[in-house]
């Protein structure tokens, strides 16, 4: 790994929760096993083979991509790259649809409240699986792969069932209300609100938090924890130095992959939300499809776009870094 | 750790896994409701919604559409993804591979609604709304990542030795990747198949899109079920599903388990 710093941060940009949900996992085959499974093995794996077998396959190399890639030129970029071009060309050339996006204030509403929703559901994912995630490096063998088994169920059953679910439980007359109620709270308005929009999609998001976050949790030596009570440290003076500071990256990828996703959720707020709470994605649907206005439609998703490419481009050297502190310690 | 911090650690826990799993589960008992309404907790009980769905033609030929389009993006994206990743891994050039695999797992990150209108819009032009070939690419390329990155991990903690190995034994380039290699890769293959089925399977804003009467993906006929009226049928699907997928992680566990003790 170490001769392959790059390489090796690259696969573990995105994938982080999803090298974690390998079937050895979900199977249960190595949740007890300890340590960092994969990287750990990554780690001292002995060097790539010698350099001349490399050139000997690495004609071959390129080629196997090449399928991948055409389809990914045809079903990605060029469909992107006709909406762009629609964005500015539609219904004649100019910047008249980003004019009109930029100068109409309920787009900006909207924009703006897509990413406070984004960052409010960040927030809560990080809080809720924090301790979720430190709970799974900590437990025996047996209620870790309940804890596993409870991040996995949700991905069971389709999203548009839960997020109907949802539908169900936070409507004025459902379950929660009624305990509210009769908890002595009185009814909480939840269904077509922003908080019901944070709360459904919190809990869809949920799994792409506690996973890379427990696969960082995973591979932090507790010793080093130890060190620190013994020399001396309180319980929470220990955390905050030594433990928090070694979880971070699990956080920054966790939080970056939430904020994302969140970004672009289109069911969760079209079936919870209300009016009041339209996130970017149903403006750019309702453009397209009710309106026919591609260009309008066009403009704003292009503008989604280019947000999360920033945000990436923006996260990435963070991550980058935490990654090789950690690697390095 | 002191007690009262571990009791209070476990609380928060307990609450993040109940909310983690409650949608999932009360949609079981919603599935009974004697009514035609969408209620929890559910009214009497009833198998009429399973009837539905098993009589009423809407949600069958939905189902096996589904069925059949995510078994062919498996298939496709698994070879085009495991071939993507044996060529990422064996690139000479770190640059060059690292900016391919970027690219190859941008549908991860690009928003649903954009790649959606995107698609929509050459759909329309080349008249692939509403047809498998249409689903299956889209869907395909959405799987690949997962793939992608199911393999590339196996392939990481692979000891590329072993086929160098095979090859000074005699075996051809092709007999030592069939004997040596595949075998060992085959977890990550499997579960790049597993993502990918249900990742078409899933998937729902691209398939809103390019669903038309003819062609409808589940997802999508759950969707304007829930939007049109509150037919409790969605909740008898739901626990099909849920308990299928139970049914087929419980299997795995125990095929896990017993290659593990022999």
């Amino acid at each position: 790994m170490r001769h392959f710093p790059g390489n090796w941060i690259q696969a573990r940009e995105i994938p982080l929760h999803i090298r974690d949900t390998h079937p050895c996992e979900v199977f249960g085959v190595s949740i007890s096993q300890t340590g960092l499974a994969s990287t750990a093995e990554a780690a001292s794996e002995p060097a790539k083979p010698p350099p001349r077998r490399r050139l000997h396959l690495a004609g071959n190399a390129l080629w196997l991509t090449v399928p991948a890639l055409l389809l990914l030129l045809g079903v990605v970029g060029y469909p992107l790259l006709t909406i762009v071009l629609r964005s500015f060309s539609e219904p004649m050339w100019g910047l008249q649809n980003y004019v009109w996006f930029f100068g109409t204030p309920v787009n900006l509403v909207v924009l703006q409240r897509t990413f406070e929703v984004s960052a409010w559901v960040t927030l809560a994912c990080v809080i809720c699986a924090y301790p979720y995630a430190y709970m799974m490096t900590a437990v025996g063998p047996l209620l870790r792969m309940l804890l596993v088994l409870c991040v996995l169920v949700p991905f069971w059953v389709s999203g548009v069932v839960r997020t109907m679910a949802w539908v169900i439980l936070l409507q004025d007359s459902g379950v929660i209300n009624s305990a509210l109620r009769w908890a002595g709270f009185g009814t909480v308005r939840l269904i077509r609100t922003q908080q019901g929009v944070v709360i459904g999609m919190t809990q869809v998001l949920l799994p792409f938090m506690i996973l890379p976050l427990y696969s960082v949790m995973r591979g932090i030596d507790l010793r080093l924890v130890q060190a620190a009570r013994s020399l001396g440290a309180r319980p929470s003076r220990a955390f905050l130095q030594v433990y928090l500071p070694l979880s971070l990256p699990g956080v920054y990828a966790g939080a970056i992959i939430v904020f994302i996703l969140a970004l672009g959720f289109y069911i969760t707020p079209a079936l919870l939300g209300g009016p009041r709470s339209t996130m970017l994605s149903t403006l750019v649907q309702n453009q397209v499809l009710s309106l026919l206005n591609w260009g309008r439609g066009g403009a704003m998703g292009v503008v989604l776009l280019v947000a999360t490419f920033i945000l990436l481009a923006l996260a990435a050297p963070l991550m980058r870094q935490r990654h090789r502190q950690g690697a390095r310690r | 750790m002191q007690i009262h911090t571990r009791i209070v650690l476990g609380l928060v826990c307990m609450l993040v896994a109940v909310w983690l799993v409650a949608p999932t589960l009360v949609v079981i008992p919603m599935s009974f409701n004697e009514n035609k309404s969408l209620a929890f907790p559910p009214v009497g009980f009833s198998w009429q919604w399973y009837e539905n769905f098993l009589t009423n033609p809407e949600w069958s030929s939905s189902f096996f559409n589904s069925l059949k389009v995510a078994s062919l993006v498996a298939v496709v994206a698994t070879v085009l993804g495991t071939l993507a990743a044996f060529g990422l891994d064996r690139m000479r050039n770190v640059t060059t591979s690292g900016f391919l695999r970027m690219l190859l797992i941008t549908p991860m990150v690009v928003p649903g609604v954009v790649l959606a209108i995107g698609i929509y819009a050459v759909y329309l032009d080349t008249r692939l709304v509403g047809t498998l070939t249409g689903f299956v690419l889209a869907h395909t390329i959405l799987a690949i990542p997962f793939v992608l990155i199911a393999v590339s991990a196996s392939l990481e903690v692979f000891d590329k030795r072993l086929e160098t190995a095979a090859a000074s034994c005699g075996a051809g380039r092709l007999t030592a990747f069939r004997t040596v290699t595949l075998p060992l890769i085959l977890p990550g293959i499997l579960s790049g198949l597993l993502f990918a089925f249900v990742t078409s399977f899933d998937e729902i804003i691209v398939a809103l899109f390019i669903s038309n009467p003819y062609l409808k993906t589940l997802p999508v006929q759950i969707f304007t079920s829930i939007t049109r009226d509150a037919d409790p049928t969605v909740a008898a699907v739901g626990t099909i599903l849920f308990l299928a997928t139970s049914f087929i992680i419980a299997g795995g566990l125990l095929l896990g388990n017993r290659q593990r003790k022999g």
